[in-house]
């Protein structure tokens, strides 16, 4: 494919939807599907061919629109109208409410702050088109970031861009993008890869998934971009196997792409070769951590490794590799199109343009939210989300997953970014945002995180293999009411040897969830020590490591 | 013709001015200089593992911890090696491993010539703070010869080292994850059972602790024996 001929394919794309009075999106992302909205996109369908308005309207099976709790989610003329809960005997009564009054029972306000507050870059066209139709995929604008970058555009010039834009790495460290660009471009080896790290395991986070099944092309093309930019010709997506419809809509982006000559050894007529493939993970949630996933791709045992030798340097096959996000990938297409300076408009003084988050846990809008940085936690959580369900009181937000904190209540205006959550004990992490009430208990918070970092240590490193074993066993007790104030003496130090010795981020960062709760909510830890010293103390025995439960009576069977 | 030239650097090690090779490790400029590092899973000849963390430094201006072992001397590097806060850190590790397994010294076959041992009296560790897990793990007598004992496993990985890298064998490896962890032979059959070992004991003798031994009575056939590594290493180095 020429330059010219993708502009053809976009106009063609255009034209193809333009006699349209009207287009019905359905959600065809795993949230929706789980709850059937290829149904209701099939009832559509075969309603309209009942009534033969198949040259009036169209329906489309789309990106994520959002809403991922009220599911299957459709949308009438790119969000004009919104429904919510559709179910397949709905279609019916959709298709005649088209042009006319919306079906009240079934709408959502569109005008709602959850959806007006949001800023899209990344998710732009997401939930707007086909992400299985190329033709619809380049109508919207894919591939034409590459196109003017294979056409104007040296690859200094486009790290420049890159530079200029402010764009931190969105997998959770925020190491600058444009810095990690020109060390790779800058490493001597002929031989360079691109490593899509898509292997999203934070509990609650569902932001790379989101972006790879409602637009796999502008993953492919952002890659394409770096590797233009980087001096690399082959490329690698390492997505989790828990993805399957991530997994399908990749492939699938991948020989469209191919075929298409958007990938390949001549891309768009050019000289310039990238091809991609497809590696899955095993559920390994060291694997995004990336000198494990490397070793993963490679066909070994996904064990991190000390740094340095950087990938950057030294990374796939010992060559040079540039490992980012899916997010960051799909931040690189907007930035060339609109240019570095626009992007850096958004956002703040040090953290860029927009983030995407996961909202999930005790609040009303569950869902995904692109919004920009500099954002307050309190308009996500109070405007965006709706505050907390059943008149319940908040009581904490957990950002950044396993390796982050929670932020209690009085730290809420604080802006998103990357340093702020980082100064209330959290960090920005991959986009997990779990919101808690005042049901919720802490040490149980940091018992379930402390249990999934001990089950998902690699073991190769002593502090994170025996130390998050110890640490779990402590928070269990604890919570359990067979705490003693030596434990949480020793919880401390743990706590303390674990994150400065351990060998990988996952280790470093796994007393996080600990350090937070102690912080914020110390007392809590407090009172279940005091109740279960009182319980020991009433049973008569100080030294029983065994509580003997709120009675205090030691049941023979 | 250009000749190669390896550029020299000087750094501080604990307060005392060295010199090294660009690209050598701290931990190797400090053993070439007497100066005493800590280290359980790193052995010369075998690559780099950095799973022990006992080698960890302090580098001035930085608040985090190097692991000397995998960390390049840099010029101008001003190293402490041993300050109560790595003391502190290292006798908690030391005390983790003792926790994570059952390091019974009294009856171990290795007492007296095992490295976890020594590393606990070197640093004073006369007592582990943390409580034990006593996990019930098994001991797999089925070689004629050999003896593996996961009750005193440290998961340092030598043997698996060695025997993929030294005899090319590869018939010792590690299953599971995390705590459950466990070195296995060739898909987790028995060691007697083992069609891949070839029975030359260099993971034994690499073994820090009693997990690997000879079968034998007397205390002495017990030491391990390991002068074949660095012999090897430099055969290997002279072939290239």
């Amino acid at each position: 494919m020429t330059p010219e001929e993708l502009q053809t394919l976009a106009a063609r794309g255009q034209e193809k939807f333009a006699h349209y009075k009207h287009v019905l999106n359905v959600c065809m992302e795993s949230g929706c599907v789980s709850s059937r909205s290829d149904t209701v996109a099939d009832a559509l369908d075969k309603e309209i061919a009942k009534r033969g308005a198949k040259e009036q309207i169209c329906i489309k099976r789309v990106g994520c629109l959002c809403s991922c709790a009220q599911g299957p989610m459709v949308s009438q003329d790119d969000g004009k109208v919104l429904y919510k809960e559709v179910k397949a005997e709905d279609a019916g009564a959709i298709l005649d409410a088209v042009g006319s009054k919306p079906v009240s029972r079934l709408q959502m306000p569109a005008d709602h702050p959850f959806f007006t507050k949001q800023l899209r870059v990344v998710r732009e066209h997401a939930g707007k088109f086909d992400p299985e139709d190329l033709e619809d995929s380049i109508r919207v604008g894919a591939y034409h970031g590459l196109m003017k970058v294979l056409t104007q555009m040296t690859p200094a010039e486009v790290i420049a861009e890159i530079t200029t834009s402010g764009l931190r790495g969105r997998g959770g460290a925020g190491f600058p993008t444009g810095l990690k660009w020109s060390t790779v471009a800058k490493a001597g080896n002929p031989t360079k890869y691109i490593v899509c790290n898509g292997d999203e395991g934070d509990p609650g986070a569902f932001m790379d998934r989101s972006v790879m099944e409602g637009d796999p092309h502008r993953v492919l093309e952002g890659m394409a971009i770096a590797a233009y930019a980087v001096g690399a010709q082959k490329g690698v997506i390492y997505v989790r196997a828990e993805y399957p419809l991530a997994v399908k809509r990749l492939t699938r982006a991948i020989n469209q792409a191919t075929r298409q000559e958007l990938l390949g050894a001549n891309i768009l007529g050019t000289k310039f070769g990238f091809t991609v493939e497809i590696r899955l993970g095993a559920g390994a949630f060291v694997c995004g951590e990336e000198t494990a996933l490397l070793a993963s791709i490679e066909g070994r045992r996904g064990l991190p490794r000390p740094r340095p030798p950087f990938p950057a340097n030294s990374g796939l096959y010992n060559c040079p590799t540039l490992i980012n996000n899916v997010e960051t990938f799909a931040n690189i297409a907007p930035i060339i199109n609109k240019g570095g300076a626009w992007f850096s408009k958004i956002g703040t003084a040090k953290s860029k343009g927009t983030k995407l988050f996961a909202l999930t846990g005790k609040i009303v809008n569950t869902g995904l939210i692109e919004v920009p940085m500099g954002i307050s936690l309190r308009e996500i959580i109070f405007d965006m989300g709706g505050g907390i369900p059943d008149g319940r009181k908040f009581k904490a937000v957990q950002t950044g997953g396993p390796s982050g904190g929670c932020i209690p209540e009085k730290h809420l205006d604080i802006p998103v970014d990357y340093e702020s959550l980082a100064s209330v004990g959290s960090i920005m992490g991959s986009g997990g945002m779990i919101v808690m009430d005042d049901t919720s208990n802490m040490v149980d918070v940091a018992r379930f995180f402390m249990d999934f970092c001990a089950s998902e240590s690699c073991g190769k490193c002593v502090p994170c293999r025996v130390g998050t074993y110890h640490m779990h066993e402590i928070l269990r007790r604890i919570n359990d009411g067979e705490g003693t104030s030596a434990d949480l003496m020793l919880l401390r130090e743990l706590c303390d040897t674990v994150k400065t010795t351990s060998l990988c981020g996952l280790g470093q960062t796994a007393p996080n969830p600990v350090l937070s709760t102690l912080r914020y909510f110390e007392q809590e830890y407090l009172d279940l020590i005091s109740r279960a010293e009182a319980t020991r103390a009433a049973a008569g025995d100080g030294h029983s490591k065994k509580a003997a439960g709120t009675t205090g009576l030691e049941v023979t069977l | 013709m250009s000749v190669m030239t390896v550029q020299s650097l000087t750094l501080k090690i604990d307060g005392k001015d060295v010199s090294c090779q660009a690209g050598q490790t701290i931990l190797e400029v400090a053993r070439e200089h007497d100066i005493e590092i800590p280290t359980l899973c790193w052995l010369d000849g075998l690559t780099l593992w950095g799973g022990c963390r006992l080698c960890v430094v302090e580098v001035a201006g930085s608040p985090k911890l190097f692991a000397a072992c995998g960390t390049a001397c840099a010029e101008g590097m001003e190293v402490t090696t041993n300050s109560e806060r790595l003391q502190k850190y290292r006798k908690t590790i030391v005390e983790m491993l003792f926790s994570e397994r059952n390091h019974v010294c009294a009856v171990c076959v290795s007492n007296g010539h095992c490295e976890l041992q020594s590393m606990a009296q070197k640093l004073g560790v006369n007592h582990v703070h943390l409580p034990y897990r006593y996990p019930k793990l098994t001991v797999d007598s089925s070689n004629d010869r050999f003896r593996l004992d996961h009750n005193r496993c440290i998961l340092c990985t030598r043997c698996v080292r060695v025997c993929g890298e030294i005899e090319g064998a590869h018939t010792k490896d590690v299953k599971g994850r995390g705590i459950n962890s466990q070195i296995i032979n060739d898909l987790d059959q028995p060691w007697g059972e083992s069609e891949t070992c070839t029975g030359c004991a260099k993971c034994v003798h690499v073994c820090p602790t009693g997990a690997l031994t000879e079968r034998g009575t007397a205390v002495a056939e017990m030491n391990k024996k390991r002068q074949f590594l660095p012999y090897l290493t430099l055969m290997r180095e002279n072939d290239k």
